[in-house]
Protein backbone atom coordinates (compact mmCIF):
# COMPACT_ATOMS: atom_id res chain seq x y z
CA UNK A 1 0.00 0.00 0.00
CA UNK A 2 1.39 3.38 -0.97
CA UNK A 3 0.64 5.87 1.79
CA UNK A 4 -0.85 9.28 1.17
CA UNK A 5 2.33 10.97 2.40
CA UNK A 6 4.32 9.12 -0.25
CA UNK A 7 1.81 10.08 -2.96
CA UNK A 8 2.27 13.72 -1.95
CA UNK A 9 6.04 13.38 -2.15
CA UNK A 10 5.91 11.74 -5.60
CA UNK A 11 3.49 14.42 -6.82
CA UNK A 12 5.85 17.15 -5.73
CA UNK A 13 8.73 15.44 -7.54
CA UNK A 14 6.51 15.34 -10.64
CA UNK A 15 5.53 19.03 -10.23
CA UNK A 16 1.90 17.99 -10.17
CA UNK A 17 -0.65 19.47 -7.80
CA UNK A 18 -3.22 16.89 -6.66
CA UNK A 19 -6.46 17.47 -4.78
CA UNK A 20 -7.20 15.55 -1.58
CA UNK A 21 -9.64 13.42 -3.52
CA UNK A 22 -7.06 12.66 -6.20
CA UNK A 23 -4.48 11.72 -3.57
CA UNK A 24 -6.94 9.31 -1.99
CA UNK A 25 -7.81 7.66 -5.31
CA UNK A 26 -4.20 7.64 -6.53
CA UNK A 27 -3.09 5.86 -3.39
CA UNK A 28 -5.59 3.02 -4.03
CA UNK A 29 -5.05 2.74 -7.76
CA UNK A 30 -1.26 2.94 -7.73
CA UNK A 31 -1.12 0.35 -4.96
CA UNK A 32 -3.21 -1.96 -7.13
CA UNK A 33 -0.99 -1.54 -10.16
CA UNK A 34 2.23 -1.82 -8.18
CA UNK A 35 1.19 -5.00 -6.42
CA UNK A 36 0.53 -6.48 -9.88
CA UNK A 37 3.90 -5.26 -11.14
CA UNK A 38 5.63 -6.90 -8.13
CA UNK A 39 5.28 -10.08 -10.20
CA UNK A 40 8.45 -8.98 -12.00
CA UNK A 41 10.51 -9.60 -8.89
CA UNK A 42 10.29 -13.34 -9.49
CA UNK A 43 12.28 -13.03 -12.74
CA UNK A 44 15.91 -14.06 -12.32
CA UNK A 45 17.89 -11.37 -14.10
CA UNK A 46 21.34 -12.15 -12.70
CA UNK A 47 23.95 -11.25 -15.28
CA UNK A 48 21.38 -9.83 -17.73
CA UNK A 49 22.11 -6.48 -19.35
CA UNK A 50 19.24 -3.95 -19.31
CA UNK A 51 17.60 -3.05 -22.64
CA UNK A 52 16.97 0.65 -23.18
CA UNK A 53 16.56 0.51 -26.96
CA UNK A 54 16.29 -2.12 -29.67
CA UNK A 55 17.73 -0.55 -32.83
CA UNK A 56 21.30 -1.73 -32.35
CA UNK A 57 22.41 1.78 -33.30
CA UNK A 58 25.14 3.38 -31.20
CA UNK A 59 26.29 6.94 -30.79
CA UNK A 60 24.20 8.31 -33.60
CA UNK A 61 25.52 11.85 -33.90
CA UNK A 62 25.07 14.80 -36.22
CA UNK A 63 27.04 17.98 -36.85
CA UNK A 64 26.45 20.58 -34.16
CA UNK A 65 25.55 23.47 -36.39
CA UNK A 66 23.09 26.31 -36.27
CA UNK A 67 20.40 26.10 -38.93
CA UNK A 68 18.19 28.96 -39.98
CA UNK A 69 14.53 28.48 -39.14
CA UNK A 70 12.19 30.37 -41.40
CA UNK A 71 10.43 33.37 -39.87
CA UNK A 72 6.94 31.98 -40.36
CA UNK A 73 7.60 28.73 -38.51
CA UNK A 74 9.56 30.52 -35.79
CA UNK A 75 6.68 32.91 -35.25
CA UNK A 76 4.24 30.02 -35.21
CA UNK A 77 6.30 28.26 -32.53
CA UNK A 78 6.77 31.27 -30.28
CA UNK A 79 3.16 32.39 -30.63
CA UNK A 80 2.03 29.25 -28.77
CA UNK A 81 3.56 30.56 -25.54
CA UNK A 82 1.19 31.99 -22.94
CA UNK A 83 3.69 34.82 -22.33
CA UNK A 84 6.40 36.03 -24.67
CA UNK A 85 8.72 38.93 -25.31
CA UNK A 86 9.68 39.30 -28.95
CA UNK A 87 11.06 35.95 -30.07
CA UNK A 88 11.57 34.74 -26.52
CA UNK A 89 9.48 32.91 -23.94
CA UNK A 90 8.80 34.83 -20.78
CA UNK A 91 9.37 32.96 -17.52
CA UNK A 92 8.71 34.04 -13.96
CA UNK A 93 11.55 34.84 -11.61
CA UNK A 94 13.27 31.64 -10.45
CA UNK A 95 15.07 33.04 -7.39
CA UNK A 96 12.92 34.68 -4.76
CA UNK A 97 14.01 38.09 -3.46
CA UNK A 98 15.57 38.03 0.00
CA UNK B 1 -21.16 3.45 -55.23
CA UNK B 2 -19.91 5.99 -52.73
CA UNK B 3 -16.22 6.55 -53.43
CA UNK B 4 -15.36 6.72 -49.72
CA UNK B 5 -15.87 2.94 -49.62
CA UNK B 6 -12.98 2.26 -52.00
CA UNK B 7 -9.64 0.81 -51.00
CA UNK B 8 -6.51 2.71 -51.98
CA UNK B 9 -5.71 0.38 -54.88
CA UNK B 10 -9.28 0.52 -56.22
CA UNK B 11 -9.25 4.31 -56.08
CA UNK B 12 -5.80 4.40 -57.67
CA UNK B 13 -7.03 2.48 -60.73
CA UNK B 14 -10.01 4.80 -61.14
CA UNK B 15 -7.90 7.93 -60.66
CA UNK B 16 -5.30 6.75 -63.18
CA UNK B 17 -8.00 5.81 -65.69
CA UNK B 18 -9.47 9.31 -65.31
CA UNK B 19 -12.84 7.89 -64.18
CA UNK B 20 -12.81 9.91 -60.96
CA UNK B 21 -10.91 12.84 -59.52
CA UNK B 22 -9.32 13.30 -56.12
CA UNK B 23 -11.91 16.01 -55.54
CA UNK B 24 -14.71 13.44 -56.05
CA UNK B 25 -13.07 11.13 -53.54
CA UNK B 26 -12.50 13.85 -50.96
CA UNK B 27 -16.06 15.18 -51.34
CA UNK B 28 -17.54 11.72 -50.77
CA UNK B 29 -15.42 11.24 -47.65
CA UNK B 30 -16.37 14.67 -46.27
CA UNK B 31 -20.00 13.88 -47.01
CA UNK B 32 -19.74 10.61 -45.12
CA UNK B 33 -18.07 12.34 -42.16
CA UNK B 34 -20.87 14.91 -42.07
CA UNK B 35 -23.48 12.17 -42.29
CA UNK B 36 -22.32 9.85 -39.53
CA UNK B 37 -19.55 11.27 -37.40
CA UNK B 38 -21.96 12.98 -35.05
CA UNK B 39 -22.80 9.47 -33.87
CA UNK B 40 -19.43 7.77 -34.37
CA UNK B 41 -17.35 10.63 -32.92
CA UNK B 42 -14.10 9.57 -34.53
CA UNK B 43 -12.86 13.02 -35.60
CA UNK B 44 -11.66 15.86 -33.39
CA UNK B 45 -11.22 18.28 -36.26
CA UNK B 46 -12.24 18.11 -39.90
CA UNK B 47 -10.12 20.24 -42.24
CA UNK B 48 -12.68 20.64 -45.01
CA UNK B 49 -11.34 23.74 -46.78
CA UNK B 50 -7.73 22.58 -46.76
CA UNK B 51 -8.72 19.10 -47.92
CA UNK B 52 -10.67 20.44 -50.89
CA UNK B 53 -7.70 22.62 -51.81
CA UNK B 54 -5.25 19.72 -51.51
CA UNK B 55 -7.53 17.53 -53.64
CA UNK B 56 -7.52 20.13 -56.42
CA UNK B 57 -3.72 20.30 -56.22
CA UNK B 58 -3.52 16.53 -56.47
CA UNK B 59 -5.82 16.56 -59.50
CA UNK B 60 -3.57 19.14 -61.15
CA UNK B 61 -0.53 16.91 -60.47
CA UNK B 62 -2.33 13.90 -61.97
CA UNK B 63 -3.29 15.93 -65.00
CA UNK B 64 0.37 16.84 -65.53
CA UNK B 65 1.12 13.14 -65.77
CA UNK B 66 2.51 12.65 -62.28
CA UNK B 67 1.98 9.16 -60.85
CA UNK B 68 2.18 7.80 -57.33
CA UNK B 69 0.35 5.29 -55.19
CA UNK B 70 -1.10 7.88 -52.81
CA UNK B 71 -1.51 10.86 -55.12
CA UNK B 72 -4.99 12.24 -54.43
CA UNK B 73 -5.87 9.66 -51.76
CA UNK B 74 -7.73 11.04 -48.70
CA UNK B 75 -6.65 9.98 -45.20
CA UNK B 76 -7.13 10.82 -41.52
CA UNK B 77 -4.31 11.26 -38.98
CA UNK B 78 -4.41 10.53 -35.27
CA UNK B 79 -4.32 13.76 -33.34
CA UNK B 80 -1.00 13.12 -31.60
CA UNK B 81 0.80 13.51 -34.95
CA UNK B 82 1.86 17.08 -35.71
CA UNK B 83 0.22 18.77 -38.69
CA UNK B 84 1.35 22.23 -39.69
CA UNK B 85 -1.50 24.72 -39.68
CA UNK B 86 -4.06 22.23 -38.33
CA UNK B 87 -4.62 21.83 -34.57
CA UNK B 88 -2.88 18.91 -32.84
CA UNK B 89 -4.45 18.38 -29.42
CA UNK B 90 -3.43 14.83 -28.38
CA UNK B 91 -7.07 14.79 -27.14
CA UNK B 92 -5.90 16.80 -24.12
CA UNK B 93 -7.03 20.08 -22.56
CA UNK B 94 -3.32 20.75 -22.27
CA UNK B 95 -3.05 21.19 -26.05
CA UNK B 96 -6.63 22.19 -26.81
CA UNK B 97 -5.53 25.09 -29.03
CA UNK B 98 -2.08 23.93 -30.07
CA UNK B 99 -1.01 24.41 -33.68
CA UNK B 100 2.33 22.87 -34.58
CA UNK B 101 4.88 24.97 -36.50
CA UNK B 102 5.97 21.96 -38.60
CA UNK B 103 4.64 18.68 -39.93
CA UNK B 104 5.69 15.33 -38.48
CA UNK B 105 8.01 13.54 -40.92
CA UNK B 106 5.32 10.96 -41.79
CA UNK B 107 2.84 13.76 -42.56
CA UNK B 108 5.43 15.59 -44.64
CA UNK B 109 6.09 12.43 -46.62
CA UNK B 110 2.39 11.89 -47.25
CA UNK B 111 2.07 15.52 -48.35
CA UNK B 112 4.87 14.98 -50.88
CA UNK B 113 3.10 11.82 -52.07
CA UNK B 114 0.00 13.89 -52.70
CA UNK B 115 -2.22 12.24 -50.07
CA UNK B 116 -4.98 14.54 -48.79
CA UNK B 117 -5.45 15.12 -45.04
CA UNK B 118 -9.18 15.08 -44.23
CA UNK B 119 -9.30 15.20 -40.45
CA UNK B 120 -7.55 14.56 -37.14
CA UNK B 121 -8.87 11.61 -35.19
CA UNK B 122 -9.71 11.02 -31.55
CA UNK B 123 -7.50 9.05 -29.15
CA UNK B 124 -6.96 8.39 -25.48
CA UNK B 125 -5.37 11.55 -24.08
CA UNK B 126 -1.70 11.54 -25.17
CA UNK B 127 -2.33 7.94 -26.37
CA UNK B 128 -2.55 6.72 -22.76
CA UNK B 129 -5.22 4.06 -22.91
CA UNK B 130 -6.81 1.13 -24.69
CA UNK B 131 -10.38 2.30 -25.32
CA UNK B 132 -10.38 5.98 -26.43
CA UNK B 133 -12.45 6.67 -23.30
CA UNK B 134 -9.53 8.68 -21.91
CA UNK B 135 -9.96 11.42 -24.53
CA UNK B 136 -10.50 14.75 -22.74
CA UNK B 137 -13.18 15.62 -25.32
CA UNK B 138 -15.43 12.62 -25.99
CA UNK B 139 -15.46 8.85 -26.44
CA UNK B 140 -15.35 7.37 -29.93
CA UNK B 141 -17.88 4.60 -30.63
CA UNK B 142 -17.29 1.26 -32.24
CA UNK B 143 -19.00 1.31 -35.66
CA UNK B 144 -20.10 -2.32 -35.18
CA UNK B 145 -21.93 -1.49 -31.95
CA UNK B 146 -22.19 2.12 -30.80
CA UNK B 147 -22.43 1.02 -27.15
CA UNK B 148 -18.94 -0.44 -27.31
CA UNK B 149 -15.43 1.03 -27.40
CA UNK B 150 -13.42 1.07 -30.63
CA UNK B 151 -10.29 0.09 -28.69
CA UNK B 152 -7.36 2.38 -28.35
CA UNK B 153 -5.48 4.42 -28.27
CA UNK B 154 -5.86 4.93 -32.06
CA UNK B 155 -9.63 4.34 -31.68
CA UNK B 156 -10.68 7.32 -33.80
CA UNK B 157 -8.49 6.21 -36.72
CA UNK B 158 -9.69 2.59 -36.55
CA UNK B 159 -13.37 3.54 -36.32
CA UNK B 160 -12.97 6.02 -39.20
CA UNK B 161 -11.46 3.38 -41.50
CA UNK B 162 -14.05 0.77 -40.51
CA UNK B 163 -16.89 3.19 -41.22
CA UNK B 164 -15.40 4.36 -44.56
CA UNK B 165 -14.81 7.97 -43.52
CA UNK B 166 -11.49 7.83 -45.35
CA UNK B 167 -9.37 5.44 -47.43
CA UNK B 168 -6.74 4.92 -44.72
CA UNK B 169 -5.62 6.43 -41.44
CA UNK B 170 -2.42 6.95 -39.50
CA UNK B 171 -2.21 5.87 -35.90
CA UNK B 172 0.58 5.39 -33.41
CA UNK B 173 1.45 2.16 -31.64
CA UNK B 174 3.40 2.14 -28.37
CA UNK B 175 2.13 -1.06 -26.79
CA UNK B 176 -0.65 -2.13 -29.15
CA UNK B 177 -2.42 1.15 -29.91
CA UNK B 178 -2.81 0.43 -33.64
CA UNK B 179 -3.29 -3.34 -33.49
CA UNK B 180 -5.84 -3.46 -30.67
CA UNK B 181 -8.33 -0.97 -32.17
CA UNK B 182 -7.82 -2.59 -35.59
CA UNK B 183 -8.93 -5.85 -34.02
CA UNK B 184 -11.98 -4.31 -32.27
CA UNK B 185 -13.08 -2.44 -35.41
CA UNK B 186 -12.34 -5.14 -38.00
CA UNK B 187 -9.65 -3.39 -40.05
CA UNK B 188 -5.99 -4.07 -40.83
CA UNK B 189 -3.58 -2.47 -38.36
CA UNK B 190 0.14 -2.30 -39.00
CA UNK B 191 2.81 -1.62 -36.39
CA UNK B 192 6.12 -1.42 -38.28
CA UNK B 193 9.50 -2.26 -36.71
CA UNK B 194 10.73 0.28 -34.22
CA UNK B 195 12.86 2.70 -36.26
CA UNK B 196 11.30 1.79 -39.62
CA UNK B 197 9.42 5.13 -39.69
CA UNK B 198 10.46 8.41 -38.18
CA UNK B 199 9.00 9.43 -34.83
CA UNK B 200 9.78 13.09 -35.51
CA UNK B 201 6.57 14.99 -34.86
CA UNK B 202 4.82 12.24 -32.93
CA UNK B 203 3.94 13.58 -29.49
CA UNK B 204 6.27 11.41 -27.43
CA UNK B 205 4.85 8.83 -25.05
CA UNK B 206 7.32 5.94 -24.64
CA UNK B 207 10.23 6.97 -26.82
CA UNK B 208 11.76 3.49 -26.84
CA UNK B 209 8.61 1.80 -28.26
CA UNK B 210 6.59 4.56 -30.04
CA UNK B 211 6.03 3.99 -33.77
CA UNK B 212 3.70 5.52 -36.35
CA UNK B 213 1.35 2.88 -37.78
CA UNK B 214 -1.25 2.37 -40.50
CA UNK B 215 -4.96 1.48 -40.33
CA UNK B 216 -6.38 0.35 -43.64
CA UNK B 217 -9.11 -1.70 -45.29
CA UNK B 218 -6.73 -4.25 -46.77
CA UNK B 219 -3.17 -5.37 -46.04
CA UNK B 220 -2.02 -4.51 -49.55
CA UNK B 221 -3.12 -0.92 -48.86
CA UNK B 222 -0.95 -0.79 -45.75
CA UNK B 223 1.97 -2.03 -47.86
CA UNK B 224 1.46 0.99 -50.12
CA UNK B 225 1.32 3.42 -47.21
CA UNK B 226 4.33 1.96 -45.40
CA UNK B 227 6.53 2.45 -48.44
CA UNK B 228 5.51 6.11 -48.55
CA UNK B 229 6.15 6.90 -44.87
CA UNK B 230 9.14 4.67 -44.00
CA UNK B 231 12.86 5.34 -44.08
CA UNK B 232 15.81 6.97 -42.39
CA UNK B 233 15.16 10.49 -41.12
CA UNK B 234 17.88 12.87 -40.03
CA UNK B 235 15.47 14.24 -37.41
CA UNK B 236 15.09 10.87 -35.68
CA UNK B 237 18.40 9.32 -34.66
CA UNK B 238 16.71 5.96 -33.98
CA UNK B 239 15.90 5.31 -37.67
CA UNK B 240 18.58 2.97 -39.09
CA UNK B 241 19.59 3.34 -42.72
CA UNK B 242 17.90 0.13 -43.89
CA UNK B 243 16.40 0.02 -47.37
CA UNK B 244 12.63 0.43 -47.62
CA UNK B 245 11.14 -2.35 -49.71
CA UNK B 246 8.69 -2.08 -52.58
CA UNK B 247 6.28 -4.02 -50.36
CA UNK B 248 3.21 -3.81 -52.57
CA UNK B 249 4.82 -4.86 -55.84
CA UNK B 250 6.78 -7.59 -54.09
CA UNK B 251 3.74 -9.21 -52.44
CA UNK B 252 4.35 -12.96 -52.66
CA UNK B 253 1.67 -15.01 -54.31
CA UNK B 254 2.09 -18.07 -52.10
CA UNK B 255 3.33 -19.11 -48.69
CA UNK B 256 4.92 -22.48 -49.55
CA UNK B 257 7.70 -23.44 -47.18
CA UNK B 258 7.05 -20.78 -44.52
CA UNK B 259 6.86 -21.85 -40.88
CA UNK B 260 4.69 -20.36 -38.17
CA UNK B 261 4.79 -20.68 -34.39
CA UNK B 262 1.63 -20.74 -32.30
CA UNK B 263 2.49 -19.35 -28.91
CA UNK B 264 0.61 -21.59 -26.50
CA UNK B 265 0.56 -18.97 -23.71
CA UNK B 266 -1.73 -16.84 -25.86
CA UNK B 267 -4.25 -19.61 -26.39
CA UNK B 268 -4.95 -20.52 -22.76
CA UNK B 269 -7.98 -19.90 -20.55
CA UNK B 270 -7.42 -16.14 -20.31
CA UNK B 271 -8.60 -15.93 -23.93
CA UNK B 272 -12.26 -16.14 -24.96
CA UNK B 273 -12.83 -19.66 -26.42
CA UNK B 274 -14.66 -18.14 -29.38
CA UNK B 275 -11.60 -16.00 -30.17
CA UNK B 276 -9.34 -19.05 -29.93
CA UNK B 277 -11.60 -20.96 -32.29
CA UNK B 278 -11.57 -18.20 -34.90
CA UNK B 279 -7.80 -17.71 -34.78
CA UNK B 280 -7.26 -21.47 -35.07
CA UNK B 281 -9.56 -21.57 -38.08
CA UNK B 282 -7.46 -18.78 -39.61
CA UNK B 283 -4.35 -20.82 -38.90
CA UNK B 284 -5.90 -23.71 -40.87
CA UNK B 285 -6.34 -21.40 -43.84
CA UNK B 286 -2.63 -20.58 -43.70
CA UNK B 287 -1.82 -24.26 -43.41
CA UNK B 288 -3.78 -24.95 -46.58
CA UNK B 289 -1.64 -22.30 -48.24
CA UNK B 290 1.46 -24.31 -47.45
CA UNK B 291 2.55 -22.89 -44.09
CA UNK B 292 4.02 -25.39 -41.63
CA UNK B 293 2.46 -24.76 -38.22
CA UNK B 294 4.01 -25.77 -34.90
CA UNK B 295 3.21 -24.99 -31.30
CA UNK B 296 5.81 -23.00 -29.43
CA UNK B 297 6.21 -21.45 -26.02
CA UNK B 298 7.28 -17.99 -24.84
CA UNK B 299 7.47 -18.39 -21.05
CA UNK B 300 8.52 -14.76 -20.51
CA UNK B 301 5.50 -13.40 -22.36
CA UNK B 302 3.58 -13.34 -19.09
CA UNK B 303 5.94 -10.61 -17.91
CA UNK B 304 5.38 -8.30 -20.86
CA UNK B 305 2.49 -6.32 -19.32
CA UNK B 306 4.22 -5.69 -15.96
CA UNK B 307 7.45 -4.82 -17.80
CA UNK B 308 5.59 -2.52 -20.15
CA UNK B 309 3.77 -0.78 -17.29
CA UNK B 310 7.05 0.12 -15.62
CA UNK B 311 8.97 1.19 -18.71
CA UNK B 312 6.07 3.12 -20.25
CA UNK B 313 5.10 5.27 -17.24
CA UNK B 314 8.80 5.88 -16.55
CA UNK B 315 9.37 7.26 -20.03
CA UNK B 316 6.05 9.11 -19.87
CA UNK B 317 6.98 10.84 -16.62
CA UNK B 318 10.07 12.14 -18.35
CA UNK B 319 8.44 13.01 -21.69
CA UNK B 320 5.50 14.79 -20.05
CA UNK B 321 7.87 17.12 -18.18
CA UNK B 322 7.81 19.38 -21.23
CA UNK B 323 4.24 20.40 -20.42
CA UNK B 324 5.13 23.12 -17.98
CA UNK B 325 2.84 26.00 -18.99
CA UNK B 326 5.76 28.03 -20.36
CA UNK B 327 6.35 27.38 -24.06
CA UNK B 328 2.99 26.06 -25.19
CA UNK B 329 -0.15 24.52 -23.88
CA UNK B 330 -2.46 25.23 -20.98
CA UNK B 331 -1.35 27.64 -18.28
CA UNK B 332 -3.18 28.21 -15.04
CA UNK B 333 -3.28 31.93 -14.30
CA UNK B 334 -5.32 32.23 -11.12
CA UNK B 335 -3.74 31.75 -7.72
CA UNK B 336 -0.27 31.40 -9.18
CA UNK B 337 2.56 33.24 -7.45
CA UNK B 338 5.86 31.45 -8.16
CA UNK B 339 7.37 29.62 -11.13
CA UNK B 340 6.87 26.34 -9.25
CA UNK B 341 3.18 27.25 -8.95
CA UNK B 342 2.98 27.67 -12.73
CA UNK B 343 4.28 24.11 -13.15
CA UNK B 344 2.19 22.44 -10.46
CA UNK B 345 -1.09 24.14 -11.26
CA UNK B 346 -0.80 24.18 -15.06
CA UNK B 347 -0.13 20.45 -15.08
CA UNK B 348 -2.93 19.86 -12.58
CA UNK B 349 -5.40 21.81 -14.71
CA UNK B 350 -4.35 20.67 -18.18
CA UNK B 351 -3.85 16.91 -17.75
CA UNK B 352 -6.48 14.21 -17.31
CA UNK B 353 -6.64 11.42 -14.70
CA UNK B 354 -4.88 8.64 -16.66
CA UNK B 355 -2.04 10.94 -17.70
CA UNK B 356 -1.57 11.98 -14.07
CA UNK B 357 -1.67 8.35 -12.99
CA UNK B 358 1.07 7.41 -15.43
CA UNK B 359 3.25 10.39 -14.51
CA UNK B 360 2.90 9.36 -10.84
CA UNK B 361 3.61 5.70 -11.53
CA UNK B 362 6.69 6.55 -13.58
CA UNK B 363 7.99 9.07 -11.09
CA UNK B 364 7.55 6.45 -8.37
CA UNK B 365 9.37 3.76 -10.38
CA UNK B 366 12.28 6.11 -11.05
CA UNK B 367 12.50 7.70 -7.60
CA UNK B 368 15.33 7.18 -5.15
CA UNK B 369 15.26 3.71 -3.61
CA UNK B 370 12.92 2.20 -6.23
CA UNK B 371 14.81 2.64 -9.48
CA UNK B 372 16.74 -0.64 -9.23
CA UNK B 373 13.80 -2.64 -7.94
CA UNK B 374 11.38 -1.49 -10.65
CA UNK B 375 12.91 0.31 -13.61
CA UNK B 376 16.15 -1.63 -13.87
CA UNK B 377 14.40 -4.94 -13.18
CA UNK B 378 11.95 -4.12 -16.01
CA UNK B 379 14.75 -3.21 -18.42
CA UNK B 380 16.48 -6.51 -17.71
CA UNK B 381 13.25 -8.45 -18.10
CA UNK B 382 12.78 -6.59 -21.37
CA UNK B 383 16.09 -8.10 -22.52
CA UNK B 384 14.72 -11.57 -21.70
CA UNK B 385 11.45 -10.91 -23.56
CA UNK B 386 13.30 -9.60 -26.59
CA UNK B 387 15.81 -12.46 -26.70
CA UNK B 388 13.04 -15.00 -26.35
CA UNK B 389 10.99 -13.53 -29.21
CA UNK B 390 14.08 -13.14 -31.39
CA UNK B 391 15.04 -16.75 -30.89
CA UNK B 392 11.49 -17.95 -31.65
CA UNK B 393 11.73 -15.95 -34.88
CA UNK B 394 14.97 -17.73 -35.70
CA UNK B 395 13.00 -20.97 -35.61
CA UNK B 396 9.85 -19.65 -37.32
CA UNK B 397 9.22 -17.16 -40.12
CA UNK B 398 6.37 -15.68 -38.13
CA UNK B 399 4.35 -16.01 -34.94
CA UNK B 400 0.56 -16.01 -34.69
CA UNK B 401 -1.52 -14.88 -31.72
CA UNK B 402 -4.97 -13.47 -31.13
CA UNK B 403 -4.64 -9.66 -31.11
CA UNK B 404 -6.88 -9.30 -28.08
CA UNK B 405 -8.19 -11.95 -25.66
CA UNK B 406 -11.78 -10.80 -26.33
CA UNK B 407 -14.09 -8.70 -28.50
CA UNK B 408 -14.70 -4.97 -27.93
CA UNK B 409 -16.06 -4.27 -24.44
CA UNK B 410 -18.87 -1.90 -23.48
CA UNK B 411 -18.22 1.79 -22.94
CA UNK B 412 -17.77 2.46 -19.20
CA UNK B 413 -17.45 -1.22 -18.36
CA UNK B 414 -13.87 -1.01 -17.09
CA UNK B 415 -13.00 2.67 -17.27
CA UNK B 416 -12.72 2.87 -13.46
CA UNK B 417 -10.21 0.06 -13.23
CA UNK B 418 -6.80 1.13 -14.57
CA UNK B 419 -5.19 -2.26 -13.97
CA UNK B 420 -7.89 -4.07 -15.95
CA UNK B 421 -7.33 -1.59 -18.78
CA UNK B 422 -3.56 -2.22 -18.71
CA UNK B 423 -4.20 -5.95 -19.11
CA UNK B 424 -5.82 -5.17 -22.48
CA UNK B 425 -2.27 -5.01 -23.85
CA UNK B 426 -1.49 -8.57 -22.87
CA UNK B 427 -0.90 -9.97 -26.40
CA UNK B 428 0.37 -6.82 -28.06
CA UNK B 429 2.98 -5.34 -25.68
CA UNK B 430 5.61 -8.06 -26.36
CA UNK B 431 6.26 -7.02 -29.98
CA UNK B 432 6.48 -3.40 -28.81
CA UNK B 433 9.07 -4.12 -26.14
CA UNK B 434 11.08 -6.16 -28.67
CA UNK B 435 10.65 -3.56 -31.45
CA UNK B 436 9.23 -6.19 -33.83
CA UNK B 437 6.85 -5.50 -36.71
CA UNK B 438 3.35 -6.88 -36.18
CA UNK B 439 -0.01 -6.65 -37.87
CA UNK B 440 -3.59 -7.33 -36.85
CA UNK B 441 -6.05 -8.57 -39.48
CA UNK B 442 -9.73 -9.47 -39.18
CA UNK B 443 -10.28 -13.24 -38.87
CA UNK B 444 -13.98 -13.55 -38.06
CA UNK B 445 -16.82 -12.39 -35.83
CA UNK B 446 -18.01 -13.30 -32.38
CA UNK B 447 -21.45 -12.02 -31.29
CA UNK B 448 -21.43 -9.85 -34.41
CA UNK B 449 -18.17 -8.13 -33.42
CA UNK B 450 -14.82 -8.41 -35.23
CA UNK B 451 -11.97 -10.59 -33.96
CA UNK B 452 -8.36 -9.95 -34.96
CA UNK B 453 -5.35 -12.20 -35.49
CA UNK B 454 -1.87 -10.88 -34.87
CA UNK B 455 1.11 -11.80 -37.05
CA UNK B 456 4.62 -11.00 -35.73
CA UNK B 457 7.84 -11.21 -37.78
CA UNK B 458 11.57 -10.45 -37.53
CA UNK B 459 12.77 -6.88 -37.17
CA UNK B 460 12.59 -5.04 -40.54
CA UNK B 461 11.02 -8.05 -42.26
CA UNK B 462 7.74 -6.24 -42.98
CA UNK B 463 7.59 -7.97 -46.38
CA UNK B 464 6.86 -11.35 -44.75
CA UNK B 465 4.22 -9.69 -42.59
CA UNK B 466 2.47 -8.40 -45.71
CA UNK B 467 2.93 -11.65 -47.66
CA UNK B 468 1.30 -13.76 -44.95
CA UNK B 469 -1.58 -11.36 -44.33
CA UNK B 470 -2.17 -10.66 -48.01
CA UNK B 471 -2.46 -14.36 -48.82
CA UNK B 472 -4.83 -14.79 -45.90
CA UNK B 473 -6.99 -11.94 -47.17
CA UNK B 474 -6.97 -13.40 -50.70
CA UNK B 475 -8.42 -16.61 -49.27
CA UNK B 476 -11.00 -15.03 -46.92
CA UNK B 477 -13.72 -12.40 -46.88
CA UNK B 478 -13.56 -11.14 -43.27
CA UNK B 479 -11.81 -7.89 -44.17
CA UNK B 480 -14.57 -7.09 -46.69
CA UNK B 481 -17.36 -7.08 -44.08
CA UNK B 482 -18.71 -3.63 -43.29
CA UNK B 483 -20.62 -2.38 -40.26
CA UNK B 484 -24.20 -1.58 -41.17
CA UNK B 485 -24.92 2.04 -40.35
Amino acid sequence: MIKKEEIKHIASLARLELSEEEIEKMSDQLSDVISYIEKLKEVDVAGIEPTAQVTGLENSVCEDEVREWNKEELESAVSQAPEREGEEFKVRRVLEEE
Amino acid sequence: MSLNRLTISEARDKLDAGEISSLDLVQDCLERIKEIDERLRSCLEVCQEKALLEAKEADARIKKGETGALLGIPYIAKDNILTKGVKTTAASKMLENYIAPTDATVIKKLRHSGAVLLAKSNLDEFAHGASTENSAFFTTRNPWDLERVPGGSSGGSAAAVAADLCLFALGTDTGGSVRAPASFCGVSGLKPSYGRCSRFGLIAMTSSTDVPGVLSKTVSDSALVLKAVAGRDEYDATTPDIEVGDYYNNLGEDLQGLTAGLTQEYFDDQTDPEVIKLVKTAVNVLEEKGVKIKETSLPYSKYSVPTYYIITPSEISSNMARFDGIRYGFRKEQGVSSLADVYHKSRAGGLGPEVKRRIMLGTYALSAGYRDAYYLQAQKTRTKIKEEMDSALEEFDFLITPTSPHIAFKIGEQSDDPLQMYLEDIFVSGASLAGLPALSIPCGFSQGLPVGMQVIVKRFDEQTLFDVSYNYQKATQWHLQKPDF
